[in-house]
């Protein structure tokens, strides 16, 4: 309560707020089916028809509205989003604390394959990943959950080791507190102001690479609607009917932008050295 | 022992598991490479003959014996044959590649040239409405994917000024200079767009800090004309983190920008790798991934040591 408190007291953090929050709202509605049309209903009289009081954003290729697959395609990618981001922060946090906690051997090792998986370009680890288990919604979710997973793991060892060192963490287990305990009650607690940013940042990019991976074919496929896909297919068509061409850019650019002002707010909340006395 | 030498030792071991790592995953992929080469036609060869183009391409033994060939080779500087293309992999990569370092340096100086500027101004107006619409601009830039940028240039140009960007067959620059530019301009502008938005924030808040150290009061107060000490004083230690911030990012843009080449039709890195994932050019992928993760970590341990070149504490600390 404190916290949206705050971020609606932070000039950015409003906005983004307010955008991720309408999004949302939009990828429930898309989810539910409440759209204004079918999104996958074939209206052929009115293929690639002009925006109007009918089709808000026009018609595509084969008729269909481009309101309602917007929705479904926002609804779409903030899934493949929301569910990368949580399973690559769940990994990242026990790798991170399994490294942070054990050190030595674990530490080593845990590290040096996040360097290795850091090494590779993300899109074409995302690539690779697809093309072994071949394109699709779930794919895209396990490719960019395993790209972040190292980002993830860095920004919880890094604190996770000078938290281990604190007082109050060998005051916790001279009274016989068990591992788990600590490292869940003492550590975890700790660590979720870098992670609530980092998580809102990460899906800014998760949305981003979904859309990216679409646009490329590779992602969500047709006849499911997704804002990258809606994108490759207004390539060909964007003199004659732009209205293809621009929803769904603006669409992603602000859902993206949303994000970064969100995680931008939470920063300067959550973070000691930034904070301001807006709490 | 320094941080620079820890580096440098755990650079080999981080190369041997990109390697392990991609000469796994490309073999994960289903399919074989000589049906995804010879399409329908695969079903024509006789056993022989496949397991002759087998041992031609070096894939007729286990996996365990095809690494360690495969790691042996790579070591002097023989990638292997692409099956693709027919000829050796390191050939296929160092024709690809002009293009794609061509690309990475011209985004670089767009970037640097409109984002450090637009960072220091914003940075000595802070909280101005020039610095909020200097920051606004940044955020968009930042939160634009390069494919939507890029299709919304292409739009713009076609519709509005009736240009159609020079795509087609491409140039290279030592043949053709202006062709070659205009050919460039629109992708290197679509990625550096993005890269800009990030060195105006990163070089607006470095000078923001610096602007409120005592060092910077010091010379203020000694009447130090303002523009000197912005560009004497501040600037030096400002660029520390966009240099940090730049070459990250350059070292990214060098390993291929899959979406931006597919988009303006350009033969760099990126969509060779694409190509030669989806046609399991299982040579071609293992040579250019370990060349863009050689580049990548090449390039970060050069940021390291510019790094320490323009921080003194860093050099001394290493003493």
């Amino acid at each position: 309560m404190q916290l949206l408190r705050a971020i609606f007291s932070h000039s950015s953090g409003r906005i983004g707020g307010a955008i991720v929050g309408l999004y949302i709202i939009i990828a429930i509605l898309g989810l539910l089916g409440i759209t204004p049309h079918d999104p996958l209903m074939q209206f052929r009289v009115d293929r690639l028809h002009a925006p109007d009081a009918t089709y808000w954003m026009g018609t595509d290729l084969f008729g269909r509205d481009v309101a309602s697959r917007l929705m479904l395609g926002i609804s779409q990618s903030f899934i493949v989003a929301f569910a990368s981001v949580a399973l690559a922060a769940v990994a990242g946090i026990v790798l991170g604390l399994a490294a942070a906690w054990f050190g030595g051997w674990w530490d080593g090792t845990i590290m040096r394959f996040m360097d290795v998986l850091l090494a590779f370009p993300a899109i074409l680890l995302a690539l690779l990943i697809i093309a072994i288990v071949g394109p699709g919604t779930w794919t895209s979710v396990m490719a960019i959950a395993i790209v972040y997973t190292p980002i993830f793991t860095r920004v919880v060892r890094g604190p996770a080791l000078s938290l281990k060192t604190r007082d109050f963490v060998d005051a916790a287990r001279t009274f016989g507190s068990s591992r788990n305990y600590i490292l869940t009650r003492h550590l975890m607690l700790n660590l979720v102001a870098p992670l609530t940013v980092q998580v809102t940042l990460a899906l800014a990019w998760g949305l981003l690479t979904e859309a990216g991976l679409s646009f490329l074919g590779l992602g969500t496929q047709p006849p499911a609607s997704s804002l990258g896909l809606m994108l490759a297919d207004s390539r060909n068509l964007m003199e004659m009917a732009p209205w293809l061409l621009i929803f769904p850019g603006i669409a992603i650019m602000i859902g993206i932008l949303g994000f970064n002002l969100l995680g931008d707010a939470l920063r300067d909340i959550l973070d000691p050295r930034t904070r301001r006395s807006v709490a | 022992m320094n941080y620079l030498a820890r580096r440098l030792m755990t650079f080999p071991l981080v190369m041997l598991g990109v390697s392990v790592l991609v000469f796994v995953s490309i073999r994960l992929v289903p399919g074989d490479a000589i049906t995804a080469m010879l399409g329908t036609e695969a079903g024509l060869l006789t056993p022989d003959q496949r397991a002759a183009l087998e041992a031609y391409f070096g894939i007729d033994q286990g996996w365990f014996t095809q690494y360690w060939r495969w790691l042996a080779g790579a070591v002097q500087g023989d990638l292997g044959v692409s099956v693709t293309f027919g000829k050796p992999v390191l050939d296929v990569i160092l024709e690809r590649f002009p293009l794609t370092l061509e690309l990475a340096l011209l985004s670089m100086v767009i970037a640097l040239a409109i984002g450090l500027p637009a960072g220091i101004f914003a940075a000595t107006r802070n909280e101005k409405p020039s610095d909020l619409a200097v920051r606004i601009f940044a955020m968009i830039g930042q939160s634009t994917p390069n494919f939507v940028f890029a299709l919304l240039a292409i739009y713009v140009l076609s519709v509005g000024f009736g240009v159609l960007p020079a795509m087609g067959e491409f140039t290279p620059f030592l043949e053709n200079p202006l062709r070659n530019l205009g050919q460039m301009i629109l992708p290197a502008l679509t990625l550096g767009f993005a890269f800009a938005a990030a060195v105006t924030r990163i070089s607006r808040s470095a000078m923001l800090d610096i602007l409120s150290d005592d060092y910077i009061r010091t010379a203020r107060a000694k009447g130090v004309p303002a523009r000197k000490v912005i560009w004497r004083h501040a600037l030096p230690n400002a660029l520390i983190p966009v240099v940090t911030l730049s070459g990250v990012e350059f070292g990214y843009l060098l390993g291929g920008t899959v979406i931006v080449e597919q988009i303006f039709a350009l033969p760099g890195l990126g969509r060779m790798v694409l190509d030669a994932i989806l046609q399991r050019d299982y040579a071609l992928v293992q040579g250019s991934v370990l060349f863009i993760a050689l580049n990548f970590m090449i390039v970060n341990l050069l940021v390291d040591l510019a790094y320490a070149m323009l921080d003194p504490r860093i050099r001394l600390g290493a003493k």
